[in-house]
């Protein structure tokens, strides 16, 4: 498919790079701190990601302990732990809304994103589309590094006063009056500033996106030739560019009804704290379509890598990632259907949240069209992709079940809702993430993970995310309240069996992190493409790993080229 | 193509979705009055309307009744006393009718508030026209001071076309007064109170 043509332009812009042919890197120092190089900023941001990850995971571990039992058990001793010396009983409660927020922004703003987008998304994007680099490396170093800040920014708001207690106790949606007139202290301001950062960061990682596979595609492909996971970046870059701007504007009016005496939120002044929630959801409901958007891109690779066949409906697959990002503009108040929509607003946002079900059939519909009749190999990123299509999918149904005003009324704000919310993210994002690591990961690092921990990994994963989520379906249900540390005993058996799930969990994280030591210490050299035939994009053309610059000059993808 | 109309074309895409996300920073202010009109416009949450005089002696009276119910609360930080003169009015749909609350301030230095106010139901908010109301303005309460406060109001005939709200039985009007931050002594304004 790509050849290489001598005659094309030579790419790069700054002349001091024509010593790339031998390879040159620069010094540890500036290569990792002063990063412009596209691969480098994504291992950065992986790295960063995995950390995050580890912090975000420690925290919903201290929740699902606490959550093992009814009653409070560990609340105070990781008060205190915390530095808050003899915690009173509201301040360990307290610790209990941190511990929300902090889960909650941690695994989206500086996990799921800085992974998915900063670190895939860097990595690939480029490379599958045939450009040297992205279109503005030094700007690409500064979202990462802003990342890194917001990240610090979250971390300092834990340890200072924010109300009740220490650290920001407003769950991840922030709303006011808790976020304005119910927290007082600086701990809520240092969390608002850290999404601040993490939205300035990935906006320009957007803008950087839009304008990379806009303008630096390798010569010969068309936007209808990209690879399913350039397109899955480019409509997420889009749904980035258009609605973090609304989160930054409404989490600014909280910021100065907090601190300037603005009342936007505040309905002694004249303003409606209503309004938070819709700037809010205006902005949630397309983030969550960009925290799975590029994991549909990745498994459509993956999936068509290893059935040996292009993705079935190509063109379909692309526009219906176009049809989500759309539609998901317009659903927002889905999420609000208790804060007093009239009824026809509500029918309105129920039917339009269904219509979001068709476009996502369509890519269930077509991997699975793509496996039939394909020539299977599962190997660990096949696994991971038939992993992450399952439980996506799952994830889906109870999604169209809440998309009911109706029956959204009496399981809004239950354990149902966090069972839905995790089946997509935690268990669909999370898999699609795994699936792209193993699919990729020799590619970044030249070194092969073993194929037996790879898939020991799987196994021991999904068995302990549907342990912990699954039963989480039944206390919603049942009506077990979300955000609360205690419960009545009616809940404890489906609670204790999640809890062990969250340890099994655990295991299969260890295992992933001695399948990176055991390719670091002991993996075989990767070649250029070890996937073999089905592997047809141009990353596949390079070594691995790719030289520090590549595509000096451009590949041309012929009329033939599939996708 | 060359290297340098390369770096002129991303900068042009890169600075047109700048542009985009400088817009939608812009439309995420314009939210506000957008939002605030949008209410008013469509009487969303509950949010009653306005008429003058003149408007309210046009509307034909219809023959049907609808039970008007009061209610009057005070935001936390506000050392007012404050509530309805009566529970409840059986009006005719389309007259106007007075209602009365009453408000004391039991603190100890003088005080301006302004009440916000909705109705339930929230579909009822659009046919629900004030004529007068105490609080279209601040009031300001001295001391023990305590204060008549009147609304005048109607309820438009076109609920009855309305397929949404016309087998509405009642509509409750409440009122939250909340401290303004500028606690200046005006004196309580008696024409305001009443327009």
């Amino acid at each position: 498919m790509a050849t290489t043509a001598p005659e094309t332009f030579q790419a790069h812009g700054d002349r001091h790079h024509d010593h790339a042919d031998h390879d040159h890197k620069p010094g540890f120092f500036a290569r990792w701190f002063m990063s412009t190089n596209h691969k480098d900023i994504g291992t950065l941001y992986l790295i960063f990601a995995i950390v995050a990850g580890v912090i975000g995971g420690a925290v919903s571990g201290i929740m699902r302990l606490e959550l093992m039992e009814p009653g409070i058990q560990y609340l105070g001793s990781v008060a205190s732990l915390l530095g808050e010396k003899n915690p009173s009983f509201d301040q360990s409660l307290h610790l209990w809304n941190v511990l929300i927020t902090a889960h909650g922004l941690i695994m989206v703003f500086f996990m799921v994103m800085p992974a998915i987008i900063g670190g895939f998304g860097n990595w690939f994007v480029p490379l599958m589309i045939g450009a040297p680099d992205m279109a503005f490396p030094r700007m690409n170093n500064i979202s990462f590094w802003l990342t890194v800040a917001g990240f610090c920014s979250l971390m300092v708001s834990a340890f200072v006063p924010g109300g009740t207690g220490n650290g920001a106790g407003i769950g991840w949606t922030a709303y006011a009056p808790l976020s304005t007139s119910g927290s007082q202290g600086p701990a809520v301001d240092f969390a608002i500033f850290s999404l601040h950062l993490a939205g300035a960061a990935s906006i320009m990682g957007a803008i950087n996106f839009i304008t990379t596979i806009f303008n630096m595609r390798a010569p010969g492909m068309t936007l209808h030739k990209m690879p399913l996971f350039v397109w899955s970046v480019l409509v997420t870059a889009f749904l980035l560019l258009l609605s973090l701007p609304v989160l930054a504007a409404g989490i600014t009016m909280l910021i100065t009804d907090r601190n300037f005496g603005t009342t936007f939120f505040d309905a002694a002044g004249g303003g409606d704290p209503v309004l938070y929630q819709h700037l809010f959801w205006f902005f949630g409901h397309p983030e969550v379509y960009i925290m799975i958007l590029p994991g549909f891109g990745i498994v459509s690779q993956v999936v068509s890598t290893f059935s040996k066949k292009p993705v079935f409906g190509y063109l379909g697959m692309a526009y219906a990632m176009v049809a989500i990002g759309v539609v998901g503009f317009i659903v927002w108040a889905h999420h609000m259907y208790t804060t007093g929509l009239s009824v026809n607003t509500k029918m309105y946002f129920t039917a339009a949240t269904m219509v979001i079900a068709v476009p996502t059939g369509i890519k269930i519909f077509s991997w699975i069209a793509t496996m039939w009749g394909g020539s299977l190999e599962f190997k660990s990123p096949m696994v991971w992709a038939i992993g992450f299509i399952f439980l996506f999918t799952v994830g889906g149904v109870t999604g169209v079940v809440l998309a009911n005003g109706g029956i959204d009324d009496n399981v809004q704000d239950t354990y149902y809702v966090v069972a839905h919310f995790h089946y997509v993210l935690s268990l669909g994002a999370v898999t699609a993430l795994f699936c792209g690591f193993y699919y990729w990961f020799p590619k970044m690092s030249g070194r092969w993970h073993s194929e037996f921990l790879s898939k020991l990994h799987f196994l021991v994963f999904f068995v302990g995310v549907n342990m912990v989520f699954f039963p989480m379906h039944f206390l919603g249900l049942q009506g077990m309240p979300r955000r609360y540390p205690d419960y009545a005993e009616a809940y404890t058996y489906w609670n204790h069996v999640s809890t062990i799930g969250y340890f099994v969990m655990t295991v299969s994280i260890v295992i992933w992190f001695l399948n990176i030591i055991y390719a670091f210490t002991a993996g075989k050299k990767a070649e250029g493409n070890y996937w073999g035939e089905g592997a047809t994009t141009l990353e596949w053309t390079l070594s691995s790993p790719p030289p520090f610059h590549q595509f000096e000059t451009l590949p041309v993808i012929d009329d033939k080229g599939h996708h | 193509m060359n290297a340098a109309t390369l770096q002129n074309r991303n900068r042009r895409v890169g600075l047109i979705a700048l542009a985009m996300g400088l817009a939608m920073l812009g439309l995420g202010y314009a939210a506000v009055p957008l939002y605030r009109m949008f209410c008013q416009v469509t009487g969303f949450g509950g949010t009653t309307q306005r008429a003058t005089a003149a408007e309210a002696a046009r509307i034909k009276v219809s023959g049907r009744t609808i039970i008007v119910r009061f209610d009057g609360n005070v935001d936390r930080n506000m050392p007012w006393r404050f509530g309805p003169a009566q529970v409840s009015q059986t009006v005719a749909i389309g007259a106007r009718s007075l209602a009365r609350f009453t408000a004391k301030n039991l603190s100890d230095k003088p005080i301006t508030g302004r009440a916000s106010f909705n109705v339930e139901p929230e579909q009822a908010g659009i046919y629900f026209h004030k004529i007068q109301c105490f609080c279209f303005t601040e009031q300001t309460l001295q001391p023990g001071q305590e204060a008549d406060m009147p609304v005048v109001y109607y309820v438009d005939p076109k609920i009855l076309d309305d397929p949404d709200a016309k087998d509405i039985g009642a509509i409750t009007l409440s009122y939250t007064f909340h401290k303004t931050e500028d606690a200046g002594a005006k004196a309580l304004d008696r024409a305001g109170t009443g327009g």
